[in-house]
């Protein structure tokens, strides 16, 4: 940075340079400040039920990926319209009503684990515009059942990527 | 036997590498003839020695031994040929390896290439860049291992993610990748080099940008082909996302693009000498720390893999790599005084400054909203990331803001300038400005910063084609022909100063196509059953029937779809769910029809085993077709530069 500040200083000598240093600085500070803003405005937290819950009124109207297993047969598709309902829960049994938007994904069933990203209502119901379902990409002899890999799915990135229905 | 004998390869590598670094380090302090062409000799047998592992690998997946450990974890009897080749680079050890074969070709060429030039700094390169090859030897030997003897080989093997088998493009985007991320380690062991040697002066940086420029071409290509692939195989309708490992390939994009300009101010003026060998190291750094994002598994993706070792290693070479580039550049702080000076805030000099400064602002934006998550959990332990709006919202106004200079910098002269010449460079673009943004209200555009981009865009569009326009016309004017005017436009002296045009008309179409393509789409989430019929945009689609299909390697189920307008049927697409033997999850694979200015894009969410009722997730994607395009024209520009002008050459060798 020591290289352009000096050639941006060289413009001309003396006060100039250290108005330049000065102007290049303040706009350094207000770029840290908006990018600052931009990221604490635009965090994903990634959560579980029981965490959830604990937020309180902190989970409403934050962006939250919620993550826990479908549990059996909690499942409600919307007549006509492609949205659906269930309860994700998690170890520790603490459940979560969640409405989702949007066609949910082929692997999407009870006792699955899944991901859900969206918001706590005040009506005490999770809001889901985004349902990933986790894969495991790992051989398994059929039938023989493995531990869905709930919080990886959260960290999830383009191999899972479920649809924004916004 | 093949495991054996690929081990004893890589451990050839290790040791030509540690005793090559070691051998061209002693050269560049004491020269002699015998060591500097023992030490290029070194180079060319560790690269042998990588590429031999690699072809040995190849013939083990084709030959299906199942008694090499990598072929074990990713090979199949089933595969295609294909599928089985780029088998090659689908899993962690493998890909490692391929890291290899291609650094060895990098050190190879770069080494031939200069055989006979710079004796005065190219041991330190070589001995930079062996030492680099070493440690990626020292991966495979230990962390990564490949060729691990599987002592009861089974007798078929699971086959690579069905992601990475679903799309001739996962044979095109890996091999480019590599090329650009592995090809930013000849011009840091350049720049090193040159810091080392204390020649900082002119003539190191034609290598230096030689070198850069190749990868950059490369990297380009991989990013795009990256999104490419993630807009035809994974079937949620967009090519981008900010997600980490995407940003991980983009990250030093940004600084080599950077370093790329600032490299021509250095030439030119002899100033920004530090600032251009910062960004040539801080690119190579950020290929570290997007193969550690990517390869540790910090982040799930399909590029992680598993869990594996390789991630304290590849952090320890980075911190390494980083206190070599600080520690280089303090001790040798005197050089790098600069020889000239900027003489006027209206050049276009200033312009390049300017330029500079947006893409480390950009690179600093996206590094931030990528690495922020990962300080969180490691200081307070909660998990989090970043979410996609504050990238968009930080990435826009940059964006345009470039493609503004793009226009701005080349319209200014070098040097200085009085007031009236700036207007008269400046003002005529805004004809192309208003036209641009004009036409895009007449054809809907609403979104404010989708028009403010359309008319920056214009406003280049009017400079650069400007721009390419003038030597023809100069030599139209002379009485010269069209054909050949370009033949000596293309191919003549003035290449260089042309290609790059043809590299900002590129960029130029793509910025425009993200910011049409990301605000001007409609897309459309049904459940449809035989028969029914969904409205999107101007199209009908009709839900006829689904087929299942059988296949060597795949069973899948087609929804049949008929897409008609105006009551014309246009196509039947075909987007499907592929269950691939031997794994568990279905893949579905989008169906794609590209129109000149749209594509319309379909894709199974989920169909029931009858195939009855349909999820299907439909979009009308405007301009994203243009992006592949004008990707593809980046790099024929940036071809154009790098092949070196024979007068140049020819006038160095009187000289």
């Amino acid at each position: 940075m020591s290289e352009t500040t000096r050639t941006a200083g060289s413009l001309a000598p003396g006060k100039t340079k250290w108005f330049a240093l000065g102007a290049l600085g303040v706009a350094g500070v207000a770029f840290l400040a908006i990018a600052m803003g931009g990221i604490g405005s635009n965090l994903v937290y990634y959560w579980g039920p029981t965490e959830l819950q604990a937020a309180g009124d902190k989970a409403v109207g934050a962006t939250i990926r919620l993550g826990g297993l479908v549990v059996e047969n909690s499942i409600v598709r919307g007549a006509g319209s492609s949205g659906v309902e269930f309860d994700v829960i998690d170890r520790k049994g603490t459940k979560v009503h969640v409405k989702s938007a949007g066609v949910p994904p082929q692997m999407f069933r009870e006792k699955i684990g899944v991901v859900v990203e969206g918001t706590m209502t005040k009506a005490g119901h999770f809001e889901s515009h985004r349902l990933m379902v986790s894969h495991s990409n790992e051989y398994r002899v059929p039938g023989e059942e493995h531990p869905t890999d709930v919080e990886k799915t959260m960290r999830t990135t383009e191999g899972l990527e479920g649809k924004a229905t916004r | 036997m093949i495991p054996g004998l690929g081990r004893a390869l890589i451990l050839l590598s290790l040791l030509l590498g540690t005793v090559g670094a070691m051998l061209a380090f002693a050269t560049a302090r004491r020269p002699s003839p015998a060591s500097w062409a023992w030490t290029k000799r070194l180079a060319f047998a560790f690269s042998g020695g990588l590429v031999a592992a690699n072809l040995l690998m190849v013939y083990a997946l084709l030959a299906h031994d199942f008694s090499v450990g990598y072929v074990a974890q990713v090979g199949s009897r089933s595969l295609p040929v294909w599928v089985t080749v780029v088998s090659l680079w689908s899993s962690l050890e493998g890909s490692i390896l391929f890291w290899g074969a291609i650094l060895g070709v990098y050190v190879s060429v770069a080494t031939w290439a200069n055989r006979n030039r710079h004796p005065e700094y190219m041991p330190w390169a070589i001995g930079v860049w062996l030492a680099c090859g070493a440690f990626f030897s020292f991966l495979l030997a230990g962390p990564a291992q490949p060729f691990a003897t599987v002592q009861f080989p089974p007798a078929d093997g699971p086959g690579p993610n069905p992601l990475l088998q679903n799309h001739i493009l996962m044979a095109a985007h890996p091999p480019f990748l590599y090329l650009g991320f592995v090809g930013m380690t000849i011009p840091f062991g350049l720049a090193s080099a040159a810091l080392l040697a204390g020649r900082l002066g002119g003539a190191f940086l034609r290598p230096l940008r030689t070198w850069l420029l190749l990868p950059w071409i490369f990297q380009t290509l991989a990013i795009v082909l990256g999104g490419w692939w993630a807009y035809e195989v994974l079937g949620w309708g967009g090519y981008w996302a900010w997600d980490p490992v995407e940003n991980a390939s983009f990250l030093p994009w940004l600084t080599a693009t950077a370093a790329l300009h600032s490299a021509i101010l250095t030439e030119r003026k002899g100033i920004l000498k530090g600032w251009t060998v910062t960004l040539v190291l801080a690119t190579f750094l950020l290929t570290i720390l997007g193969t550690f994002m990517t390869r540790s598994g910090v982040f799930n993706s399909v590029h992680s893999f598993t869990q594996s070792p390789i991630g304290p290693t590849i952090l320890a070479f980075l911190t390494a790599a980083l206190l070599w580039s600080v520690g280089l550049l303090a001790f040798r702080i005197d050089k790098l005084a600069p020889e000239g000076r900027i003489e006027d805030g209206k050049s276009r000099e200033a312009m390049f400054l300017v330029n500079n400064l947006l893409l480390v602002l950009f690179t600093f934006t996206v590094l931030l909203g990528t690495v922020f998550p990962l300080l969180v959990e490691a200081v307070r332990g909660v998990q989090m990331s970043v979410g996609r709006p504050y990238f968009d919202r930080m990435a826009v106004p940059l964006g345009a803001a470039l493609l503004f200079l793009m226009g701005v910098g080349p319209a200014l002269p070098w040097g200085r300038a009085t007031g009236a010449q700036v207007q008269k460079a400046l003002l005529p673009p805004l004809l192309g400005a208003v036209v641009a943004a004009g036409l895009g209200l007449v054809l809907g555009v609403r979104n404010s910063w989708t028009a403010l981009t359309l008319a920056f865009g214009g406003y280049t569009a009017q400079v650069t084609l400007g721009e390419l326009w003038l030597p023809i016309s100069q030599r139209l004017k002379r009485g010269t022909a069209l054909a050949a005017a370009l033949a000596e436009v293309t191919m003549g002296a003035g290449r260089r100063r042309f290609g790059s045009y043809v590299v900002h008309t590129g960029a130029m179409l793509v910025i425009v196509a993200i910011a049409v393509s990301s605000t001007m789409g409609i897309s459309k989430e049904v459940s449809l059953k035989p028969g029914d019929q969904a409205q999107l945009g101007p199209y009908t689609l009709t839900f006829l029937k689904s087929e299942n299909l059988t296949e060597p390697h795949r069973t899948a189920v087609v929804a049949r779809i008929e897409v008609s307008r105006d009551g014309q049927q246009v196509a039947v697409m075909g987007p499907r769910m592929n269950q691939y033997e031997r794994q568990r999850e279905p893949v579905g694979t989008p169906d794609v029809k590209s129109f000149l200015f749209h594509d319309l894009y379909l894709s199974v969410m989920n169909i029931s085993p009858d195939g009855q009722s349909l999820g299907l997730l439909a979009l009308v994607n405007p301009m994203v077709g243009w992006i592949w395009g004008a990707t593809g024209l980046m790099a024929l520009g940036g071809l154009l530069t790098l092949v070196p002008q024979r007068r140049t050459a020819a006038a160095e060798a009187v000289r």
